[in-house]
């Protein structure tokens, strides 16, 4: 049955010092707390199939929200196992712990299921899905039943990426960017080669669907008053991810059939004996491949630009300054592809690293926001914004050797050594890891209503702080050294021993620092701490209702004055109100109008 | 929507500009429809949304002092829960297993997702299982 969902009523904020200064979880809105309105409304109207067939058949995108980010934490952690067995072998020159081919398909699915099946669909499917409708003031997403299809989608092709380790052959083993022709069927020939491409159709199409579903909800689905201009950052970069997925998937989709053709079907698109060109494969997949990398990114960003204000006590430094950054890195990151084929010789150097060097411009626009916003404030430092700093410092690092290798002269020094694993390893870490747990330990509150222990989530940042420097510090050392990537042995005497031992530490003291996040978890689900509505004080909308939130959402809505309405309503001697002087100006207006007769 | 409308046809734009810089500088042609494609993506929406947004009452979302109420009434109505998606999710699955393992997994693919697209119809006409 469809339900019809009225809109929820105006709650009106007490004059300052009355009741609900100190939050809304004491007197909630939309509370759970002495009225009660808030569940047992939500559960008079709702009462849908429970246990396991709540989670196939939900379209409730909270539901989704959490089936994507157990799937997605999960692959991360299997991805991390691999990440660990990888290093071992690496700690020894001539170490025989995996072979040569195993080596092979641990790299490759490793960076698979990291970029493809992890650091995205945790942002987009997982974050995203629970957090953007909140934030925006809807009911839920704008299609759920789509929702719904992008998740069976996703964890369909996940479960197929998985399985190839099973088939004869083994799981592929061509690195996560196939390039033609080590991909074709004569150098690739297993069906794990097939099942990946596979596996990419599918979650490829999972991802357009939300990128679909993200842009509609923010588009129209805004509670009143929201306008475009209020829209929490962590949103307007789920938005603008939601373009660049429409822009970069359908390209690797068809990239993929086509690859899949070439295999199967006799065409010769990517191969030189029938008149292709392999190296088109490469413009496909980087057309599709950088834009990924923002795509992996921006929510991230928008994870650390919602999160830093909160812990500074301070609004954000730079609204529309933001708004425009994201705008440019994501338009500018349309045009660069190119810089990851500097050294197959057929590309235009100057474009594709003038481009590249743009970058730098607006996410220095956002670093200096970030450091704007905690400037003067009363910052905090509980486990979300320790992690939101550990982004600051790990992604600077990983940007700064960016615009190095945007250069084509030191591109083609570093091209495929340890250098460029090194930096992109700093740049998705620090996005994923770092800012995508900052997201985690943020949100948690607001997703199960219970609290993650301060003590627990410190021991794992600063455990991960370290063995992230420890572990790819020595990694850019030994690719100037000339280490190249995606090798499973060397000599003993090439000199690289120590600081391979090094990053192997680093890795595991990396590794370590998870079984902190995984007590953490453990410690909450025996022992609840409740959270309350509003643990952090936070100033967006989806602190106005109910930890969790009820069946569609919102009973109650604040009238919305600015980007952080929450706050306005809580703390109304501080109310920053835009719309005195708007509705003046509207009023003016009117008149007029009705002064010069204009038709209205 | 006339800040929606905007947003993607600027972005449109500014793909059409670098699309046609590209060319002309490098006359590399997968670079330069992928480039003129996503300049469509902007201007195909972004022209019909600020088409509209001058034809259409703004909505509440973009007015600066609405208040709750001025939505007030019927947002929109939502789907129940639904075993739809899950099954033309399966039957996705199987279509695409059928292309390497062979063709005696298409009967699952296609009952699964005829079964899927024909429940998901008849459940939007009169309401499934809430």
């Amino acid at each position: 049955m469809t339900t019809t969902v009225e809109s929820p009523e105006l709650i009106e904020p007490e004059e300052p010092g009355g009741p609900d200064a100190h939050g809304p979880d004491a007197q909630g809105p939309g509370g759970h707390g002495t009225d009660g309105h808030g569940h047992d409304a939500a559960h008079e109207h709702h009462q849908g199939p429970t246990g396991i067939l709540n989670w196939l058949t939900s379209t409730d995108h909270k539901v989704i929200g959490k089936s994507y980010m157990i799937t997605s934490l999960v692959l991360f952690f299997i991805a991390g196992i691999m990440a660990l067995v990888i290093r071992s072998q690496l700690a020894d020159p001539t170490s025989s712990l995996v072979n040569f081919q195993t080596y092979n398909e641990l790299f490759t699915m490793h960076g698979s299921l990291m970029l493809y099946l992890f650091a995205g669909p945790f942002a987009f499917g997982g974050l995203a899905n629970y957090i953007v409708p909140l934030q925006v003031g809807a009911p839920d997403m704008a299609f759920p039943r789509l929702n719904a299809l992008s998740y069976w989608l996703y964890l369909g092709g996940s479960s197929m990426m998985m399985a190839s380790f099973l088939v004869a052959g083994g799981a592929a083993s061509f690195g996560w960017v196939a390039y033609a022709p080590l991909s074709n069927s004569i150098n690739s020939p297993g069906t794990g080669t097939d099942m990946w491409l596979m596996s990419l159709a599918l979650t490829g199409f999972s991802a357009i669907f939300t990128g679909v579903n993200l842009v509609a909800t923010i588009f129209y689905l805004r509670a009143p008053g929201l306008t475009m201009f209020r829209v929490p950052i962590f949103s307007w970069n789920m938005l603008v991810t939601g373009i660049l997925i429409l822009i970069a998937f359908p390209v690797l989709f068809g990239a993929v059939v086509m690859l899949f053709c070439d295999r199967h079907f006799g065409t010769h698109i990517y191969s030189v004996q029938g008149g292709g060109v392999p190296v088109l494969w490469q413009h496909l997949f980087w057309f599709f491949g950088h834009p990924e990398v923002y795509i992996l990114a921006l929510p991230y960003f928008g994870i650390v630009t919602d999160i830093i204000p909160v812990f500074s006590r301070k609004p954000l430094f730079g609204y529309r300054g933001m708004v425009f950054a994201t705008l440019s890195i994501a338009a500018l990151s349309t045009g660069v592809w190119a810089h990851h084929m500097f050294t197959t010789g057929v590309v235009l150097l100057p474009f594709f690293s003038l481009l590249s060097y743009l970058i730098a411009v607006p996410t220095g626009i956002k670093f200096f926001n970030w450091i704007g916003t905690m400037w003067g404030g009363q910052v905090s430092f509980q486990t979300p914004m320790l992690f939101s700093m550990g982004f600051l410092f790990a992604f600077l690092m990983g940007g700064v050797t960016g615009v190095l290798l945007a250069s084509p002269p030191v591109d083609f020094m570093t091209h495929d050594t340890y250098f460029v694993v090194a930096h992109f390893h700093q740049v998705l870490i620090g996005t994923t890891v770092f800012a995508g747990f900052a997201g985690f330990y943020f949100w948690y509150p607001k997703m199960f209503g219970r609290m993650l222990s301060e003590r627990l989530g410190k021991l794992h940042f600063w455990f991960l702080f370290a063995g992230f420097w420890l572990t790819f510090m020595p990694q850019y050392l030994v690719g100037l050294k000339g280490m190249p990537r995606r090798i499973a042995d060397y000599l003993p005497t090439n000199g690289w021993t120590g600081l391979n031992q090094l990053s192997t530490a680093g890795a595991m003291v990396i590794g370590f620092s998870f079984l902190f996040f995984l007590a953490n978890l453990v410690t909450s689900w025996r022992k609840p701490v409740a959270a309350g509505d509003n643990p952090w004080d936070g100033g967006a909308l989806e602190w106005f209702t109910s930890s969790p939130p009820p069946h569609h959402n919102f009973t109650h809505l604040p009238p919305i004055r600015s980007e952080r309405p929450t706050w306005d309503y809580n703390h109304p001697e501080h109310r920053k109100d835009e719309s005195h002087g708007d509705k003046r100006h509207r009023e003016q207006q009117e008149e007029h109008k009705e002064t010069v007769g204009a038709p209205s | 929507m006339k800040v929606s409308g905007a947003f993607l046809a600027i972005i449109g734009i500014f793909f059409g500009i670098v699309g046609l810089f590209y060319w002309f500088t490098s006359y590399e042609d997968a670079g330069f429809v992928m480039l003129m494609g996503s300049a469509l993506l902007g201007l195909l929406p972004g022209g019909y949304y600020l088409w509209w947004s001058r034809r259409m009452r703004p909505l509440e979302s973009d007015e600066p002092d609405a208040v709750v109420s001025d939505g007030a009434g019927v947002i929109d109505s939502f789907p129940g829960s639904s075993i739809w998606p899950f099954l033309l999710g399966m039957g996705a699955l199987f279509a695409t297993l059928t292309f390497i393992f062979g063709l005696w997994l298409a009967p699952i693919a296609a009952a699964l997702g005829l079964s899927a697209v024909i429940g998901g119809v008849i459940e939007s006409r009169r309401g499934g299982t809430v």
